[in-house]
């Protein structure tokens, strides 16, 4: 029986995200955010996603709640409003129809593990089949990331370089 | 700046837990071709580890001089990545096809399998470089004030 720990984990991520929000500790936040990235990996795995799981679990639990925390010893470490502005009507209106919205459309989507839906039937047999005498790995996640779609990678890691210069360049402006 | 911190329990812990996850970082980046993880992980584990060692030894400690270090490398990752995507256009191939590379003895494979191996090595260097220099950066400020006091 599947529902067995599937339910509560998604409860958890629920009140994890929510308790991530109304904290009113922004210490507590963070931790909290990052117990949140820690269910969200254990949904990954679950889905059978395990590259994903472990970037989850190493940044958004490691990196991300690090960082946080130094942002947090720089600045104030509690939210100092007595009480926060009520959340616009338009807001409250138009976010609960996205998501009527968002559900109705699921209902379309291919189902999870269809043999037979797009994604699974265009390009990933033969990354599947070819993988391994193609390039000796193998992780097909790996050898699809770094060989098949390498391009895609050199640009993301661009975007990261980009992302450590402009954080050294604004934070760091009185520095010589 | 960061002061080293006090308390002898989280000295000798970091003493203990440092060289562990860094060596954890290398064989996930190493491992990352025949299991779960690769170069983005296991860079991020290496920063990791050096974060950790800024965190509990202080920014002028022996064991953070490597961060320091490394902070001068911010590029090489993305060189590392590129270049093995140069060494296939002179190879005779297309950017970044790594049957290309200009290995004798090695077949287009087994040239695939090596290209794989170096532009994780790359990928992990640039984020690794780029977690400490973002680390770094977040506690300036207070670098500031320490050289204007001393």
């Amino acid at each position: 029986m599947t529902f067995a720990y599937e339910i509560p984990l998604l409860i958890l991520l629920l009140v994890t995200a929510g308790g991530a929000i109304l904290m009113k500790d922004l210490m507590s936040a963070v931790l909290l955010l990052g117990c949140y990235s820690f269910f969200l990996a254990l949904v990954w795995a679950w889905l059978g996603a395990v590259d994903v799981a472990f970037v989850e679990v190493v940044v958004g639990a490691g990196l991300a709640t690090v960082l946080f925390l130094l942002t947090l010893f720089g600045t104030a470490p509690k939210d100092g409003r007595l009480r926060r502005p009520p959340p616009p009507l338009a807001a409250l209106v138009a976010l609960p129809l996205l998501g009527v919205l968002m559900l109705y459309a699921a209902k379309d989507l291919p189902e999870f593990g269809d043999p037979n839906s797009p994604a699974s039937v265009h390009i990933s047999p033969m990354y599947l089949q070819r993988s391994f005498q193609d390039t000796h790995t193998p992780n097909v996640v790996t050898s699809v990331l770094m060989d098949y779609r390498s391009l895609d990678t050199m640009v993301e890691t661009v975007v990261i370089f980009t992302a450590g210069i402009a954080c050294v360049l604004l934070l760091r402006r009185n520095v010589s | 700046m960061i002061q080293p911190h006090d308390s002898i329990i989280v000295q000798s812990l970091g003493r203990f837990l440092v060289p562990v996850v860094q060596i954890f970082g290398l064989y996930v980046l190493f491992f990352g071709q025949y299991g779960p993880g690769g170069g983005f992980v296991g860079g991020v584990i290496l920063g990791t580890s050096m974060i950790l060692a800024i965190l509990i030894f202080g920014h002028d400690a022996s064991r953070s001089r490597l961060a320091k270090k490394l902070l001068h490398g911010d590029g090489v990752g993305m060189l590392i990545y590129a270049g093995v995507g140069g060494l296939c256009l002179i190879g005779g191939g297309e950017f970044l096809n790594y049957a290309h590379l200009e290995i004798p003895g090695l077949e287009p494979a087994a040239r695939r399998s090596l290209g794989i191996l170096l532009t994780q090595i790359g990928v992990a260097v640039d984020v690794a470089v780029s977690a400490i220099s973002i680390v770094f950066s977040l506690s300036a400020e207070e670098i500031i004030e320490d050289s204007m006091n001393g």
